[in-house]
Order: C-alpha cells, then sequence, then structure tokens
C-alpha cells in the first residue's frame, strides 16, 4: 500500500493574551507533536473529546493554519508551501455545519464553480460539464445550482458541501464531523454516500467525530487524542472492542449502549487537565486508575505493541476487556 | 426586492417618508426645467417682499432674490451634498472597517485605534478644523462631513465583518484557491452591504444637516450660490424683522430631515434579518390557547397526563402543526423519553406542558395537560407562574444559554430558590451550595462564586440540574440535556438524573434522540414523528421489537458502538413539512411496507393501554423484521 498523506512531529501553539509588543504571556499546545501515517484508500477515524485538537489538527491539515513544527507529506512530497489553494488541490475539507459553510449570497453554482475555476483554471464548458458529473455523484438535481443554501435541508447542503470539494479533485478529504449537525435519519444516508463515492473516486478519508459508533461504523483505523496529543492508533473493530489505553477504555465505557446498564464510568468528579497549566508527564494521569510514580515523570510515547496496536502508554490494558 | 417594498410598506410613517422624500427629490431634480427667476439676480428694490406677493410666491430676501427659487436650487445643492457626503463615508468608512475585520490583529488594532482618535474629538469641531484648514467653500465642506462620519461606518462595519470573516464559507472560499481581495471583494462584501445601506438610510439625514450646519456658519456655500443652510445664516439677521427670510428654508430642512428618518427607520426594520419575520411584539407571557373543541376530560392516572395535546405555529396564512394530538402521562419516580428527529414536535410538546412555547406565532388549538388532576392549557399566568420551576422544572440542551452570563451561578441559584420559597439570603445560600452539593459539583463552596464561562459544559449542566432541582419539583423535563456534552460528562450527567429520580421520587420526561440514552434511562419511551406519537410502550419492548417501520428503521440507520463496521440501512426522503400534512400516515412515503389503505384515513394509536401501542396498520411483526 502506498502511503496518502504522513504527518512528522505535526504540532501547534497558540499564544495566549498577545501583547503589542513583546512575548505573549503563555502558550497552549493544542496539538502536540502528531506523527500519523495514512494509507490510500484508507478512511482514518479521529475521535476525541471537545478541546482535544482534532480540529485544529484538521485545519493545519489543509493548510488553514501554519503548523509551529513538523511536516506533511502527500503522496511521498513534502508540503512546504502555506498557500491553502496549494494544498486544496490535493487535500479537501468537509465543514461541520452544512448551512454556515455556504455563503448565503451565491447560488450553489457560484459556489460550485470558484474550486474549479481557482484551482484548476477551467472554461466555462468544462466547468458545467464537471458540475453535472459531480451532482450525479452525490445524488443531486442540476436545478439545484440556481438556488440560494437557505433553500436546503441539511443533509441537502452537505451533500453540496462535499460536491464542493470533490470538485477540486483532492484525492485526501477531511471530514470534520461530517454528520454531527444532521438528524439520526439523514447521517445513515450521508455516510453511505461518502463510502460510495469512497470506492468511487478512490478517495483517502480522515475522519474526525466525537462519536464514537459513527467513527467505528465507517473507519479502518481510529486514532484517539486526548489533550492534543495521539494516544492509541489500531484497527477500527478492535479500538473500542479492546482498547488499551486507559482513556480509549473510559470513552468506550461512557458511550451509551442499548443492552448495557447506566452506570457512571468515572466516579470521581474530574475535570479535563488545564490548558495554561498543563500537567507533567502524561496528561491522562489524573483521572486514570493504574497511573504510577512513572507517569508524572514524562509523557510516555506511542509504542506499537506486539499485536500491532500504537499506544501512548507504560501501563496498557491487556485488551482482555 | 419586492418582498422587501411590501415590508417597508407595512411601516406607515415609513411609506409617508418615502413618499416625502420622493417628492422633494423630483422637484430638486426637475427646478432647472422649472419656470424660475434666476436664485441669483439680486433686486434691491423688491427687498423682504412677503410671501404671496405678485412675481415672488414665497416672497424675496434681503437682496431681493426670489426665495422660491433661491429654495428649489438650495435644496437641490443640500441634497447632492448631503448624499455626496454619505457615500464618500460609507465607502471609505466599509473598507476601512473590512478591511480591519477581516485582516485582524495588529492591521486592526492600528486602524482602529486611529479611528478611535477621530471619534474623540466632538464631531463639530472637527469639521471647523478640516475646513479651517482646507479654507471655506461647498467642497471643502462636504469633505469635512465626510471625513467626520467615517468612523462611524468604520466601527460599524468592522464589527459585521469580523463575525463573517470567521464563518466557514470563507474558510472554505480559501480552500477553493481563491485569494484575499477576491473573498473581501465576493464573499465578506455581499454580506456586508445591508449593514451599509441601513447606517446610510439612518445617517443621510444627519449629513444634510451637518453639511447646512457648516454652510449656516459662512464655512460652506459661498455668497452667492443657495444652500439651505446659508439660507439661514444670511435671514438670520432679519429673524424678527422678516421671519419668513428664515421660515422658508427651515422648513424644507425639517421635512428633508423627517423624511430621510422616518425612511430609514423603515429600510432598517425591513433589512434586519432579526426583525424580517415581523416578530417585533414581545412575546406574552404565557402560550395563547385557542381551544375550538371541548376539553377532554381528566383520565385519573399519572402525576402529569396530557390528552390529545395540539400545538400550532400560524405564521402569515401558513399554520404549522407542531403537535397533532399527543397524549402522554408520567408516574412519580418514572422516566419517560421521548425520542425523535428535528421537527418532530418533541420539544414544542414539552413546552406546551407549561405554556412556554413563545406566542405570537405558538397557539395551543386542543387537548389538556393535567397536574394532579388541574389543567395547565389555559391556566392564568399567575398559576403558571407559580407552578413553574416550583413543580415542573425544565433542563435545556445548552446550559451557556440558559444561564447569564453575568451573574454568578451563585446568585441565579439563590434567586431560584427564593423565587418561590422567600427566604433569607444567606439562608437562600447554603440551600444553594446544598443543591450543588446535590449534583455532586466538588468544592461547592467556592463554585458558588463562579461565572457560568469559568465552569466546563459537564459544570455548567449539573448546575442547570442544580437549578432545576432547587424547588423540589415533582416533574423535569429534560430537553437533550446531554446532546451538547462530552461521552464522559454525559455518561455522569445521565447517572446523576438516573440517581436524583431513584431518591427523590422525581417523574422525569426525557426528550432526546438518542436510543442508548433511552435505553439506560428510561422506563418508557414515546416515539414522535411528524408531531405525533407513533409508538409508545415500555423501553424494552420497542428496543427489542419495534412494531411502527419508523422505530425500526430509525434504529437500524443509528450506529452503535460494539457492531464493528457496516453499511448503514438509511432511510430515504425527508419528514413530511407540518404544514402540508399527507392524509393517512405521516411516514407513508418513506414506508418500504407502505400500503394504498395507509393514505386513506387518520390512523389511530392502538394497542393495550399498558404495553406497546402502535399508529400503524400493518405493523412490524417478528417475521417481517426478519425479511426487512
Amino acid at each position: 500500500m502506498t502511503l496518502a498523506l504522513r504527518l512528522t512531529g505535526l504540532s501547534k501553539d497558540f499564544p495566549v493574551g498577545k501583547r503589542l509588543f513583546g512575548p505573549p504571556r503563555a502558550v497552549v499546545h493544542a496539538v502536540q507533536p502528531v506523527t500519523l501515517d495514512v494509507e490510500e484508500g484508507e478512511t482514518l477515524g479521529i475521535v476525541g473529546e471537545s478541546g482535544c485538537g482534532k480540529s485544529t489538527l484538521a485545519r493545519i491539515l489543509v493548510g488553514l493554519l501554519q503548523p509551529t513544527s513538523g511536516t506533511i507529506e502527500i503522496a511521498g512530497k513534502p508540503l512546504d508551501n502555506a498557500d491553502p489553494a496549494v494544498f486544496g488541490r490535493m487535500i479537501q475539507y468537509v465543514f461541520q455545519d452544512p448551512i454556515s459553510s455556504l455563503n448565503p449570497r451565491k447560488t450553489i453554482r457560484q459556489i460550485m464553480e470558484a474550486p474549479l475555476r481557482h484551482l484548476h483554471g477551467m472554461s466555462a464548458d468544462a466547468r458545467s460539464a464537471r458540475i453535472r458529473e459531480i451532482f450525479a455523484a452525490v445524488n443531486l438535481r442540476e436545478e439545484f445550482l440556481d438556488r440560494y443554501p437557505h433553500e436546503f435541508s441539511g443533509g441537502q447542503a452537505q451533500r453540496i458541501g462535499i460536491a464542493r470539494a470533490l470538485a477540486a479533485d483532492a484525492r485526501i478529504l477531511i471530514l470534520d464531523e461530517p454528520v454531527s449537525a444532521l438528524d439520526v435519519s439523514v447521517q445513515a444516508q450521508v455516510l453511505n454516500l461518502l463510502a460510495d463515492l469512497k470506492t468511487q473516486f478512490g478517495l483517502t478519508y480522515l475522519f474526525i467525530s466525537h462519536d464514537l459508533a459513527v467513527v467505528e461504523a465507517v473507519s479502518d483505523r481510529v486514532a484517539v487524542l486526548y489533550f492534543g496529543a495521539v494516544v492509541e492508533v489500531g484497527p477500527a473493530e478492535q479500538v473500542f472492542a479492546r482498547p488499551r489505553h486507559p482513556y480509549t477504555r473510559l470513552l468506550a465505557d461512557s458511550a451509551p449502549v442499548v443492552g448495557r446498564p447506566l452506570s457512571a464510568p468515572e466516579a470521581r468528579e474530574t475535570e479535563l487537565p488545564d490548558p495554561l497549566n498543563p500537567p507533567r508527564g502524561c496528561a491522562f494521569r489524573a483521572r486514570c486508575a493504574h497511573a504510577s510514580a512513572l507517569c508524572g515523570e514524562t509523557a510516555p510515547a506511542l509504542e506499537q505493541q506486539p499485536d500491532g496496536v500504537w499506544v501512548a502508554c507504560y501501563h496498557p490494558l491487556t485488551g482482555a476487556g | 426586492m419586492s418582498g422587501f417594498f411590501r415590508l417597508l410598506a407595512r411601516n406607515r410613517l415609513a411609506l409617508a417618508g418615502l413618499i416625502v422624500m420622493g417628492l422633494v427629490v423630483l422637484l430638486a431634480l426637475l427646478t432647472p426645467l422649472l419656470p424660475l427667476a434666476d436664485p441669483d439676480v439680486t433686486n434691491t428694490a423688491n427687498r423682504f417682499k412677503p410671501p404671496l406677493s405678485e412675481g415672488a410666491l414665497l416672497g424675496t430676501d434681503h437682496l431681493g432674490r426670489d426665495l422660491l427659487s433661491r429654495l428649489m436650487w438650495g435644496t437641490r445643492l443640500s441634497l447632492a451634498v448631503g448624499f455626496a457626503a454619505a457615500v464618500i463615508a460609507a465607502t471609505l468608512g466599509a473598507a476601512i472597517g473590512i478591511i480591519a475585520g477581516f485582516y485582524g490583529g495588529r492591521t486592526d488594532n492600528v486602524i482602529m485605534r486611529g479611528v478611535d482618535m477621530l471619534m474623540a474629538f466632538p464631531y463639530i469641531l472637527l469639521a471647523l478644523a478640516i475646513v479651517a484648514a482646507l479654507g471655506p467653500g461647498l467642497m471643502n465642506a462636504l469633505i469635512a462631513v465626510a471625513a467626520v462620519n467615517i468612523p462611524f461606518f468604520a466601527r460599524n462595519i468592522r464589527g459585521i465583518t469580523v463575525g463573517i470573516a470567521h464563518k466557514e464559507f470563507v474558510d472554505a472560499a480559501r480552500l477553493s484557491g481563491m485569494t484575499d481581495a477576491r473573498i473581501i471583494a465576493t464573499e465578506v462584501l455581499p454580506n456586508v452591504v445591508p449593514v451599509i445601506v441601513i447606517a446610510m438610510s439612518t445617517t443621510v439625514g444627519w449629513m444634510i444637516l451637518e453639511t447646512a450646519g457648516l454652510s449656516f456658519l459662512g464655512l460652506g456655500s459661498q455668497p452667492p450660490q443657495a444652500d439651505l443652510g446659508s439660507m439661514l445664516g444670511e435671514a438670520r439677521s432679519a429673524l424678527i424683522t422678516n421671519p419668513h427670510t428664515s421660515v422658508v428654508p427651515g422648513v424644507m430642512i425639517l421635512i428633508i430631515v423627517m423624511a430621510i428618518n422616518l425612511l430609514g427607520d423603515g429600510v432598517r426594520d425591513a433589512l434586519d434579518p432579526r426583525l424580517k419575520s415581523g416578530a417585533l411584539s414581545r412575546p406574552m407571557p404565557t402560550t395563547l390557547v385557542d381551544r375550538s373543541a371541548p376539553v377532554p376530560k381528566p383520565s385519573d392516572d399519572g402525576l402529569l397526563s396530557i390528552t390529545a395535546l395540539e400545538t400550532q405555529f400560524r405564521v402569515k396564512d401558513r399554520v404549522y402543526r407542531a403537535v397533532g394530538g399527543v397524549d402522554l402521562h408520567v408516574e412519580p419516580g418514572e422516566c419517560l423519553g421521548i425520542i425523535g428527529e428535528s421537527g418532530s414536535g418533541k420539544s414544542v410538546t414539552a413546552l406546551s406542558i407549561m405554556g412556554l412555547v413563545a406566542s405570537p406565532p405558538g397557539v395551543i388549538t386542543g387537548g389538556a395537560a393535567y397536574y394532579r388532576g388541574d389543567d395547565l392549557i389555559g391556566a392564568p399566568y399567575e398559576v403558571l407562574r407559580s407552578l413553574r420551576g416550583r413543580h415542573v422544572a425544565y433542563i435545556f440542551q445548552d446550559p451557556l444559554a440558559t444561564l447569564h452570563p453575568l451573574y454568578t451561578v451563585g446568585d441565579q441559584l439563590i434567586e431560584a430558590v427564593r423565587a418561590h420559597h422567600p427566604t433569607p439570603r444567606a439562608e437562600a445560600r447554603v440551600r444553594a451550595i446544598s443543591l450543588l452539593k446535590s449534583v455532586r459539583i466538588p468544592n461547592a463552596e467556592q463554585r458558588i462564586d463562579s461565572y457560568p464561562h469559568e465552569m466546563s459544559g459537564g459544570m455548567r449542566q449539573r448546575v442547570g440540574i442544580a437549578m432545576a432541582l432547587a424547588n423540589d419539583p415533582d416533574i423535569i423535563i429534560a430537553d437533550e440535556p446531554t446532546t451538547a456534552l462530552d461521552v464522559t460528562v454525559q455518561a455522569q450527567i445521565l447517572s446523576l438524573l438516573n440517581d436524583l429520580r431513584r431518591e427523590r421520587g422525581l417523574a422525569i420526561i426525557f426528550i432526546t434522540h438518542d436510543f442508548g440514552v433511552v435505553a439506560q434511562l428510561c422506563d418508557r419511551v414515546a416515539v414522535m414523528y411528524a408531531g405525533r406519537i407513533v409508538e409508545g410502550g415500555p423501553t424494552d419492548t420497542i428496543l427489542n421489537a419495534p412494531a411502527h417501520p419508523y422505530t425500526s428503521r430509525l434504529m437500524a440507520c443509528v450506529p452503535e458502538l460494539g457492531q464493528g463496521r457496516r453499511v448503514l440501512a438509511a432511510i430515504p426522503g425527508l419528514p413530511p413539512a407540518v404544514d402540508n400534512l399527507p392524509t393517512g400516515c405521516a411516514f407513508a412515503d418513506r414506508c418500504h411496507k407502505v400500503q394504498p389503505a395507509c393514505r386513506t384515513a387518520d390512523i389511530p394509536l392502538s394497542g393495550p393501554s399498558d404495553g406497546n401501542r402502535v399508529r400503524c396498520i400493518f405493523p412490524m411483526t417478528a417475521s417481517s423484521e426478519a425479511s426487512a
């Protein structure tokens, strides 16, 4: 298998309390150095709770944010240009809120033409032919092209958002919570459409979500993010069924599942670590039942276990259950 | 566009302003064609002729010039200068505002501090300084008035642009390869134009006044050229002896500025999206009740029992039947789940119970909600107010939106306690701390003085629950209380609610779209679709053997943890619009088991009263479910 995307030591710091001159008052490490490989044709799920840095990572990947350090390689070639237009031809983004990602004062045709004209410099005829082709692929009727975004339901608007991302002809799509704003019955329609498009166009997906069940249903592999760092990467069917990192275990046990009695897996009243004052060592230490003195020294690195799962933990769970 | 004029015409005063302004502008445009005397020819023999005299309809001024002619030419000039100043100020101000707002950071800081400095001068002083530096003259007065008004536009437009520049569609445009200049021109500008028009329409009147003010002081138009301000200035010395020379231009200024301001207010109301729906009126304290059918009798079961509840939204000539006949009941200590997609009427049902649906446009058109045997629908406001929070409390989805950002959570909890039980503040504070402890907020003594923004989402929702518990209610209605929360926090909140109902015998009505949550928390569940309950009964029965095709297919299309990678069985199509419901079953168009009989008549909810009741004439059976 060839690599579609390789991230090496990618990180992002945000200054807090900027001053007119001089250094900022504090720095938040929104994304700790992340190293990940994504194979061509793969769906990599990225899960994590709010504030874990998953959207920041996504925005770096499409060039909307500049990484503080690290490199992005697409199909073996490093991307060192900060121009979103260069990124746009190789990697595209589908937004969480389908309505607000469409300019309310433009028709769908104007929205669809932008990537064709500005990224590929296509002629008017070529553009309309291509739009027709894409609209057929996402099951949208052509008469929608001359309407405005507010005339569409959430599911239709998200199809238009996906169509726009496809128009750029990028091989990699970043799907940032693409169905979490949609109703459950429409969610399944969009997820199935994404699966069809993937085989039809040979796409690679990075599927970001907070919904474990959705991620499990669509991904080949899953990466779990906690406090800006990857804590576990493994095959989708294993990660939640046999979690190796205590945090993944906590996530899996917290998800409401039909037939499982209600329990709070985390009895203690814990709050997430403070980004302005990050703990030493493992960020999950304070919530972890297995924490030892070693965990308070340095943060554990992501290491491959004998069964192929990568875990950043000194005391990985055995995976027995 | 026609919609804009219809909205504008609804405002009578704005329409009057539009007509008057139209007449004035028309006369000003026609002035060169009218048979008027030369405005600048002096004739001292005929000075101070009164109005309605021979050859001078409005009389003459101190040099014997025809006042009517001077008024017409002066109006023409004043209007032109005022509009020109407004256009210049709007263009430059908007450009500055868009650049500052779009680029942000240091660019924004430098530009906006410059604008602040301009604003720190009294505007007339600034205009005087500009005219003094450039020399008197109408052109320079125009520049001064425009310059003075630039900060107003710049600040307004910057604020709007900051909001737009962070919208997702701007990011999308960047990813489409558009340059910053193109994004400003085609993505940002079309969205700020309405604001520019609104700001202009409300300031043109001011600018005409300011220009007239400068001319009045002799700094604007120079003799013999007439504009309204200079006419007033020249007439000042004869104010007592020949008042008509001042009255004539004065009345014209009054007419123009009044008309423009009325029109500007109308334009603002018509263009402002918040006012567009016509919802200028304040909602009433309780939902309007307009029940034509006889009120159903109380059935004596349940702590709260809702019978045939119908709630509609009446917008213009459309009627949205948000709730179309819902029956529910809940016992002490019981948790009833209401499951449904957005628009299914689950929240409106919950809000109707305590008359919390905004009126207008909401109207409760039928049914009853009996709390301990008393009908809450149509109860007087005082009765509802004494019940709200005290016996029936709500928990909403977004705890950040339900807590007031400027008060500490303690203040808000104390207010909730004292609203129904007048106790001394210190006592209420003790109670508030114990409430925070009961929802397991660590360090309650300190956290009580926190502001909502200082707490995490989970902690805020705990405060929301504590507030609902403040008066020991019998019933809590929780509307998607965990949807905005992370899974680990959701698990904690759910087990907290579960403990509370067991300890205190609370009845909970839990609204959600998540089957997993319903399965874990609720004893009974009602599934809503297009404003009606399509299936209801014990949770176990419904989740294990759903009888309505909608329930069964909805469960099939939701991925569940532990089932691995799979293709989801999506439901094709969309729910019907509730202003145009089909005859018969509302789900018929999306149902794979649909028969002609489904579309002919209303389908009742049938089944044993204590078992699984379903609104379907061809319900799922074990065998059909296996084949589906």
